[in-house]
């Protein structure tokens, strides 16, 4: 069937079954939009800035595990996406994003609305193309999605001049694909599967610390069942809440900058640590000097290569798909004999309680002003813990990752490597998009809302009953914190000035606004918006507390047993 | 430490620029760069000359091993290996200077390929040491220009790089 280049791109969007695309039209892509609306199975969702399109597709892939499709035009269109994409490419999230181009004989004239898209996203994409010629289409997409789900996941960028999309030719989507330059690791080397078995069988103080790539490869019950096998206590990282039950009695709570002393100590004093899918991330084990003074072996498990031995040394490095491997780990641990020694390990889990028993996230609450922690608390309460939570970037991120329980994955999702502000209602909408029959909250505050609020028109467009749950503060919380506590309380240009009344901000946009004022109020509040207002947007205002901070809390730089616990410690 | 890194690279407009800015991103030493398609035109090989810890040189494998359009890399200097670099240098030759430059080239086996009166362009080829060697035997304020392309380098014996 011949076809047009746009027609082509559309074509092959319904064969990779795309169900959303979100996007914003622009000169360089017509013909796209054109073909878009001749046919109704690919719908397109209409942003209100091209940030929020990516932001949104990743959402949606977040929640699910399907490849997020995002479509911008040239210039403007490609640059406003790019904060999106290196959010996505932070996260290892599987995207799609298609940007128009100037027509080919224009490139590199500075032409209206030209960049090199190309150029500008190169770092921040896993891969990403220009089509210059019609016949190239089809393979190409078909390599974005390819790569963009494989291996390592990451958005992929497509970049298609206009009159490459006007141009036509004969359309066939390829059913297989292979590239001699790309061939992922799945299976993990038995070898080292073996060794690791053994290694963490021997453990004396074993911890178990696993990240988003647990989540991403759908490893979530995985990592349970070899987690009862062996009984060993286990942390997940901001990016891997959900991996494990955040209820049950394993379970150490979050690592990490702002992670519970138990969880931490545990890291810090193991002597067998099981990485899976984590990375050692700077925010996780504070300083790498620190965190190696205390010996101990580690077995780390991760899709990609370049992820292990970058900041600690590794001993055990296995390299794979986590499901398979951690598969492949029970499936040895069950057909051997050995079992973890008893006795260590009821010594071990008699430090380890004695550490919990710091009960480090307890937080003073306050009958006169709202504490955030019991904001969040009673959000977990009013949504049974099963809700969809997206955050922004600060100190209500922290605070929604400590207080929320997250019993499943995919239910937590949140800018974790680049910190975007700005992510939490676009994220919302993308996953309410993919979840329709979920309840959705957006837990933000008054800066990070402020970089996306357009979206609340997109949500009323679209239908979309999101919970914002805005723990306002009038100050840029973090950054206050951070202020307070080194350097001398000087708060410069961390206060929030100006700001709309938040709930009549979003009653002009036809949804619900609430100010909530008094602690009492606040669980009435909720009720009312995931009850009463079960169908519509409902922007829940809670003016909490501007000078509580988020403890605990390992200073930049400082080691994970050199934590803060409260503003005693100080 | 010294390293030579070889890689297959897709020869895709695009490629250089991808390993390139790796290197500057992360901030990796480039001491040089060669790059030109092989026998099979679809495929170009490049030879990075780069410094750094072991840490370091392991984590420059991994990451051009991570784009996609690698096919293969490998560190050649592990290794017996073999490295040349081609140099052309013109040169200031007049009266006396002229034999002098004659016969510091026949001693570097280097070949003179262009002559006119007053100049030399000198083509010599050989390890980085070498061609540092023949610049500190001329007298430099008889230097004109100094091209090198950079240390090109192939493993020996059995040890081949190819898809």
């Amino acid at each position: 069937m011949v076809l047009s280049g746009a027609e082509i791109v559309i074509r092959c969007l319904q064969e990779e079954k795309v169900e959303y695309v979100f996007g914003y039209p622009g000169g360089a892509v017509l013909f796209l939009y054109d073909a878009l609306f001749q046919q109704d199975q690919v719908r397109h969702v209409l942003v209100r800035h091209e940030q929020a399109a990516v932001h949104a597709a990743d959402g949606f892939a977040r929640s699910t595990e399907k490849v997020g499709v995002a479509l911008v035009t040239s210039g403007p269109g490609a640059t406003n996406a790019v904060t999106g994409i290196a959010t996505a490419f932070c996260d290892s999230i599987p995207m799609v994003i298609i940007s128009g181009q100037v027509p080919t004989a224009a490139i590199g004239q500075d032409a209206f609305q030209e960049v090199d898209t190309v150029g500008i996203t190169r770092p921040c994409v896993k891969h990403n193309f220009l089509v210059k010629d019609v016949r190239d289409i089809a393979l190409t997409m078909k390599k974005a999605f390819y790569l963009a789900r494989t291996g390592r996941p990451g958005p992929v960028l497509v970049d298609i001049p206009k009159d490459v999309t006007m141009q036509r030719c004969e359309f066939e989507y390829p059913k297989e694909i292979s590239m001699r330059s790309y061939n992922p690791v799945v299976k993990g080397h038995s070898g080292q599967i073996k060794k690791a078995v053994q290694l963490l069988l021997e453990a004396k103080r074993p911890m178990i610390y696993t990240g988003g790539g647990v989540v991403l490869a759908n490893a979530a019950e995985q990592i349970t069942r070899l987690t009862r096998l062996l009984g060993y206590p286990i942390t997940n990282t901001l990016m891997g809440l959900g991996g494990y039950p955040f209820g049950d009695r394993q379970y150490l709570g979050m690592p990490g900058m702002h992670g519970t002393f138990e969880a931490n100590m545990a890291m810090h004093y193991s002597d067998v640590l099981l990485a899976v899918g984590a990375r050692f991330d700077d925010r996780v084990i504070g300083n790498p000097a620190h965190f190696a003074e205390e010996p101990r072996k580690i077995i780390h498990i991760d899709i990609d290569p370049s992820s292990i031995s970058k900041r600690v040394k590794v001993d055990v490095p296995i390299v794979g798909d986590v499901r398979e491997v951690l598969e492949e780990m029970i499936r040895q641990l069950e057909a051997g004999e050995v079992r973890p020694n008893p006795d260590a390990l009821a010594a071990w889990w008699k430090q380890v309680e004695e550490w919990r028993s710091r009960r480090c996230m307890a937080y003073k609450n306050s009958d006169e002003i709202i504490k955030p922690q019991f904001v969040i608390q009673k959000l977990w309460e009013v949504t049974g813990g099963e809700a969809i939570v997206t955050s922004d970037v600060g100190q209500h991120q922290m605070w929604a990752a400590q207080y929320y329980g997250f019993d499943k994955p995919r239910r937590w999702l949140n800018s974790g490597g680049l910190g975007t502000m700005g992510v939490g209602l676009p994220y919302a909408m993308g996953a309410k998009l993919a979840n329709p029959d979920m309840q959705v909250a957006c837990v933000t505050g008054e800066a990070s809302i402020q970089m996306n609020i357009q979206e609340l028109s997109t949500c009323r467009q679209f239908r979309l009953p999101i919970k914002i749950c805005n723990l306002n503060n009038r100050y840029l919380g973090m950054v206050r914190q951070w202020q307070e506590l080194f350097h001398g309380g000087r708060y410069s240009e961390s206060y929030m000035d100006s700001l709309p009344d938040f709930a009549k901000l979003a009653e002009s946009y036809g949804h619900v606004g609430i100010r909530v004022d008094r602690p009492a109020d606040v669980e009435g509040a909720l009720r009312e918006a995931f009850t009463t207002y079960k169908n519509e947007l409902v922007f829940l205002d809670f003016q909490i507390d501007a000078t509580e901070n988020v403890y605990p809390m390992v200073q930049g730089g400082k080691g994970l047993t050199e934590m803060i616990l409260s503003a005693e410690d100080l | 430490m010294r390293h030579v890194i070889s890689l297959l690279i897709e020869n895709e407009s695009g490629a250089l620029s991808r390993v390139s800015g790796l290197f500057s991103a992360r901030g990796y030493n480039i001491e040089s760069l060669t790059v030109a398609p092989t026998e099979d035109l679809s495929m170009s090989r490049m030879t990075i000359v780069t410094t750094g810890s072991d840490d370091i040189i392991e984590q420059i494998t991994k990451q051009l091993n991570k784009l996609v359009e690698v096919v293969k890399v490998v560190d050649i200097s592990e290794a017996a290996h073999i490295e040349r670099e081609l140099m052309l240098v013109k040169v200031r030759a007049t009266g006396k200077d002229r034999e002098e430059i004659k016969r510091t080239a026949d001693i570097f086996r280097a070949h003179i390929i262009d002559v006119t009166d007053a100049s030399y362009v000198v083509e010599l080829t050989g390890n980085q040491g070498k061609l540092d060697a023949f610049i500190g035997a001329i007298d430099p304020a008889l230097i004109l220009e100094t091209v090198r392309s950079g240390v090109c380098g192939v493993g020996r014996g059995d040890r081949v790089l190819k898809v």
